[in-house]
């Protein structure tokens, strides 16, 4: 049952127009009414995301929910979105972590109030945006555009060294982005058209997918991020209010892999089978080289940060094995199970990630530390903290009947059927990443109580409690059942797997 | 059956949820009453599938319970696969977690995480229920990892100790390396097989026998054989095999009842119990069964060793558990999977007892654990001292025990083994019940016999330990006498596992040795003149002249040995190495990679050495731009010249 509301519209811009008003109307009345009028937004926005759930056809790969209008006639330039099973897990990420940030900033922002919480409003829209755009430049805008508020966050309301952070990070993805600008111009060129769907079937040779390939991958891989241009990260997150280290984490990194499923593949796929063997690397070095780095942190949303790379390497990997898994097997449909473990490890990562910087939160909040040595015997103070803190690690650590789990595991076995070594070295992160993660929660939260801070630190709040437990339990919902998350992308996956199976450099040899 | 299997699983799951969340309302009676209640039921349970199952003759059952997901066409799936083998790992796993819950009573009678305790243990009962009724890889991997982390949160249950913490790190850490193997194994498996259902995949393992991969150029391996060498290093983690052993010791640092229901009676005989189910695999590579022999036997020799020199009454036992272990794998590498499983059960039993007994004379010694400052406790309590008795003789294997079948018949049956390595598994096996034998009476008489050597406030205070206390130890006493006699011939020769366990015609010992089997009681009467029995009485002897007779000998001996003595007393350097190679390595390699890749190469270097790069470009060119006239209109007047010698040189060139 298809309702006729634009809904995929309303996600975006309900949020981006409600972040506007709160912003400015928000100056003129009480904190607490804008923070209201800020949850009612964000719970609409999840409330509409969940229709789209709900009336999402999973046996189709075509785009759903799709409009399309002119925006610019002379450049032919269309507002069209339009999402598949592929992007649809994304966007309910995108407004669920959106209503968790806003409670998160309840009790704990005091400062411009109003312009916080427009902000992520605004940001969310722009990302929903980023994962529904079917036109290239629309793609092209939202995506620049998500970068400001970000900007915002982390330069307001964010650390000591927020302005090194902040330039650090526009700079990095503006970078990157700039050359994702130049392939889509050349593409547009070659495909006559902005539409996405064009540029996937337009016909190229090796050298130029190769060229296109080189500056999606600046673009994407700034953003994933990759090893090695992924030193941006750490310092965004130690930098950033909590709030802004969720949405980092838990969504604008899973940018970075929605590129590569979205335009990478499907439009260079002969470049990505020739880099392959480059993307491999990378993703094994982000797995092993930074899990060893994050051994080593004495700040913990450090830590978490450089976890969070290690785990994305699964993404890349996951989804660039496929030509090894072909090479092997004859079938692309092969790489599925790799694809989906790079999907859900997406989606899983978003909650893990999140719920790490939210616990790191509830402890800075009370003693406006990071650093691990400051801390020891949490438990003994904050005992209910510690038990949902330790849910969130041992997930980390890609504990069995977590979401965790369940990517690590998919990508793992799925490796396997493309090399031996793949799976050997992926594996080592059972070892790292119990090591890092428990080692921390060791030193943070276990043994007597440290220092008379410790002692006084009080239990989380029921606020606290509500937005951890939401956690919780969307971590152990997929990792106990997470097969409702892939059914919505089977098809899809299929379709892409397809796309990539058709070499583009063979047609133009037979035209 | 399908609902009562799933009730007997989830029973202990309400109880530990109940008791976990809802502690504080249900008070300190209200959690142990829900968990012991919905653990017995479990184990009612499991004693009616019991009967079905071994005495009615019901088919096994094999059944989906729900399709965890699908991917790539392959469904994963929870699952039961309630066979011979699982019921009695069933029944075992239930009643010893029984057992235990009502003992904890007593003994975390004043512990202020009372209700959590109970919760763990439950949540460990339902963790090890998954394990063994799994009908498929995931689920055993979920059950397998489940277990692990209760036994992470139990090892550290006091979690101000610092020793319990780094126990509890340390052992998630070394079972996790061999989670690393188990996990590339199942992966293997996937690969190879397109499946995870066990019944699919013993189906198809025969045509895959001679199938060789390769894992680098020039050096083919039989899939097989990596497959089960993958699989047994994560048995290795969980069974604590040498080198994976060194978590166990240390995991004595958790509470007493933990020490027997997981770290002897079941979660450490999950390795055993996961080789015996995958019989079909590790039988089609001898290669596979060799590694697993030695290694066994390595651990049964060498770790037995080290219990002669403990003081610290847990670690004996714990080292005994190591020992033990090895006979167990010993008994899977030699094929006689059904010896291995019927010293897991035997084991259960007495070991858990001797934990259990441990755990009273604690108590009584108010958490003293050196056996130093023990002695003559027989006289304060008696029942205490009964029950260790049986589980000693048990242990060291007493014509007529438990323990005495299944060591005898992994001994005649390793000794009847082709497996390469079988004779090295049978020395070991027979110096092992020598050795077990000096340190378990050692470690009798230092603790019940001779004088008393505690303080005299500790002496005055001493006295038996409540009933719920020596219930459980009296329960578990009677399977250590008699579970032998009862359940040797069926479960070793009679056809008792069906099939759920595969040996092939030339690996199987046990049938061999059937021939010669006439009667539990005949088998008996044979055992007195074997030279197992000499061993263990020349043990006993032997402990009973160094520890009652001429107590300062020992000392002079170790003086003597010095050499020895002290690689014993490092535990062969274990630790030492891993301390410094593994956790040292990884720190150093993790702060060089960020302080010279990081920090150094990337963000110094290439990142803002770039924008210092791009700054010095535009201090460069603002020198450049002084603003005076005369600086510019002096460029201009070289610009002029420079272009004009061009002109000039192309012109007249």
């Amino acid at each position: 049952m298809h309702s006729d509301l634009p809904l995929l519209s309303l996600c975006i811009w309900l949020p981006i127009l409600g972040g506007l008003w709160v912003i400015f109307a928000g100056s003129r009345v009480l904190d607490r009414a804008v923070k209201q009028d800020a949850l009612i937004l964000a719970l609409a926005t999840l409330a509409l995301s969940l229709l789209l759930y709900r009336d999402f056809n999973a046996a189709s790969a075509t785009m759903q929910f799709a409009e399309r209008y002119t925006w610019i006639d002379a450049f032919k330039i269309y507002y069209h979105i339009g999402i598949d099973g592929i992007a649809l897990p994304l966007v309910l990420l995108t407004t669920f972590t959106t209503v968790i940030v806003v409670i998160a900033g309840w009790e704990v922002i005091e400062d411009r109030v109003n312009q916080y919480m427009g902000a992520f409003l605004i940001l969310e829209g722009l990302m929903v945006g980023v994962f529904s755009a079917l036109d290239s430049i629309l793609f092209y805008v939202f995506w620049e555009a998500m970068l400001i508020p970000m900007f915002l966050i982390i330069g307001i309301w964010g650390g000591p060294r927020r302005v090194y952070a902040t330039i650090k990070f526009f700079l990095y993805t503006f970078l990157g982005s700039v050359f994702m600008l130049v392939a889509l111009l050349y593409l547009h060129a070659q495909a006559g058209s902005f539409a996405l769907q064009d540029m996937q079937d337009v016909v190229l040779t090796l050298s130029e997918q190769k060229w296109i390939f080189i500056a999606f991958l600046l673009a994407f891989a700034v953003k994933v991020p990759m090893w090695p241009v992924h030193t941006w990260l750490p310092d965004a997150h130690v930098e950033a209010p909590t709030g802004g280290s969720v949405v980092l984490a838990a969504i604008m990194l899973k940018m970075g892999g929605y590129g590569f499923l979205r335009f990478s593949l499907p439009i260079t796929p002969d470049a990505a089978a020739a880099f392959d063997w480059l993307m491999i690397l990378l993703s094994l070095i982000a797995v092993v080289y930074i899990g060893f780095v994050a051994l080593v942190q004495q700040d913990m949303k450090k830590l978490i940060a450089y976890s969070s790379i290690s785990h994305m390497g699964f993404v890349t990997l996951g989804l660039f094995m496929m030509f090894d898994i072909h090479a092997n097997t004859g079938n692309f449909q092969d790489a599925a199970m790799g694809v989906e473990g790079a999907m859900v490890q997406m989606i899983s990562h978003g909650f893990i990630s999140g719920a790490m910087f939210l616990c790191v939160g509830v402890l800075y909040d009370r003693m406006h530390s990071r650093m691990i040595n400051d801390y020891g015997g949490v438990v003994n103070v904050m005992p209910r903290f510690a038990a949902f803190m330790m849910l969130f690690a041992m997930a980390n650590a890609g504990l069995p009947a977590t979401s965790g789990f369940v990517g690590e595991f998919l990508v793992i076995v799925s490796s396997f059927k493309a090399n031996f070594w793949y799976a050997f070295l992926a594996a080592t992160t059972l070892i790292l990443g119990a090591a890092y993660t428990l080692w921390m929660y060791k030193r943070v939260v276990f043994g007597e109580i440290r220092n008379s801070h410790v002692a006084e630190l009080t239990d989380i709040t029921g606020r606290e409690t509500l937005v951890l437990a939401s956690l919780a339990v969307a971590v152990l919902a997929l990792g106990i059942w997470p097969a409702p998350l892939l059914d919505v992308m089977h098809v899809s996956v299929e379709h892409l797997l397809e796309q990539v199976a058709q070499s583009k450099t063979s047609i133009a040899a037979y035209e | 059956m399908k609902d009562l299997c799933l009730a007997i699983v989830l029973a202990p799951l309400v109880g530990a949820i109940a008791a976990g969340l809802f502690g504080r309302a249900l008070g300190r009676s209200g959690a142990h009453w829900i968990t012991i209640l919905s653990v017995g039921f479990s184990f009612a349970g499991s004693c009616l599938v019991f009967r079905d199952i071994v005495f009615s003759g019901v088919e096994p059952l094999n059944v989906v319970v729900y399709t965890w997901l699908v991917s790539g066409g392959v469904p994963f799936q929870i699952g039961f696969l309630i066979d011979q083998l699982t019921i009695t790992m069933m029944t075992v796993v239930t009643f010893v977690s029984w057992m235990v819950h009502i003992y904890t009573i007593g003994y975390m009678h004043d512990d202020p995480g009372y209700q959590r305790f109970f919760s763990y243990i439950s949540l460990f009962t339902f963790s090890m229920l998954m394990l063994v009724m799994a009908n498929n890889f995931v689920q055993l991997f979920f059950g397998w990892e489940a277990v692990g982390v209760v036994s992470y949160l139990l090892i550290g249950f006091w979690f101000k100790r610092d020793s319990a913490i780094y126990a509890n790190l340390k052992a998630f850490l070394v079972n996790r390396v061999g989670d690393f193997g188990f996990l590339l194994g199942i992966a293997a498996v996937l690969t190879y097989f397109g499946t995870l259902d066990y019944a699919q995949v013993f189906a198809k393992a025969p045509s895959l026998a001679s199938t060789e991969i390769t894992l680098w150029a020039g050096h083919d391996w039989s899939l097989l054989s990596v497959i089960c060498l993958c699989l047994f290093v994560g048995a290795m983690g969980k069974s604590a095999q040498v080198p994976l052993h060194v978590w166990l010791p240390d995991s004595m640092e958790g509470p007493t009842p933990i020490s027997a229901l997981i770290h002897a009676a079941t979660m450490v005989t999950a390795g055993i119990f996961m080789v015996a189910r995958m019989s079909p695999l590790f039988e089609l590579s001898t290669t596979a069964l060799s590694v697993v022999l030695v290694i066994g036997s390595i651990t049964t020799f060498f770790m037995g060793l080290l219990g002669l020199v403990q003081h610290d009454i847990k670690r004996v036992i714990a080292y005994s558990t190591l020992s033990q272990l090895g006979y167990m794998t010993v008994a899977l590498g030699a094929s006689a999977y059904a010896a291995a499983i019927f010293h897991l059960f035997t084991h259960a039993f007495f070991k858990a007892l001797l934990f259990l007994a441990a755990g009273s004379v604690i108590i009584g010694m108010h958490h003293e654990q050196d056996m130093r400052k023990m002695g003559g406790l027989r006289r304060y309590m008696p029942i205490t001292w009964i029950t260790s008795v049986i589980g000693t003789l048990a242990l060291t294997g007493f014509p007529g025990t438990a323990g005495f079948f299944s060591k005898d018949a992994i001994i005649e049956a390793v000794k009847l083994s082709h497996t390469p390595g079988a004779a090295l598994g049978y020395w070991a096996c027979l110096i092992g019940v020598f050795i077990t034998s000096l340190y378990s009476f050692r470690l009798l008489f230092l603790v019940f016999h001779g004088r008393e050597r505690m303080d005299h406030h500790t002496q005055e205070h001493l006295h038996e330990s409540p009933a719920v206390v020596w219930i459980p130890l009296v329960a578990l006493a009677i399977p250590s006498i008699v579970a032998g006699l009862i359940a040797a011939g069926p479960m070793l020769f009679d056809g008792y596992f069906g099939g759920s366990i595969v040996v092939h015609a030339e690996h199987n010992v046990l049938e061999h040795l059937g021939k010669h089997f006439h009667g539990a009681w005949a088998f008996v009467g044979h055992g007195f003149t074997q030279a197992p029995f000499w061993l263990a009485f020349a043990g006993a002897a032997s402990a009973w002249f160094l520890y009652l007779h001429r107590p300062e000998l020992p000392a002079r001996i170790a003086g003597a040995f010095k050499p020895i003595h002290r690689i014993l007393e490092n535990k062969y350097g274990f630790d030492a190495f891993n301390d410094w190679f593994f956790a040292g390595g990884a720190r150093g390699t993790g702060g060089v990679l960020w302080r010279w890749g990081d920090a150094g190469v990337i963000d110094g270097f290439l990142i803002n050495g770039s924008a210092k790069m791009v700054a010095w470009c535009a201090d460069a060119a603002r020198q450049i731009q002084s603003g005076y006239l005369y600086h510019y209109a002096f460029a201009m007047i070289l610009g002029l010249l420079a272009l004009l010698g061009i002109f000039v040189h192309g012109v007249f060139a």
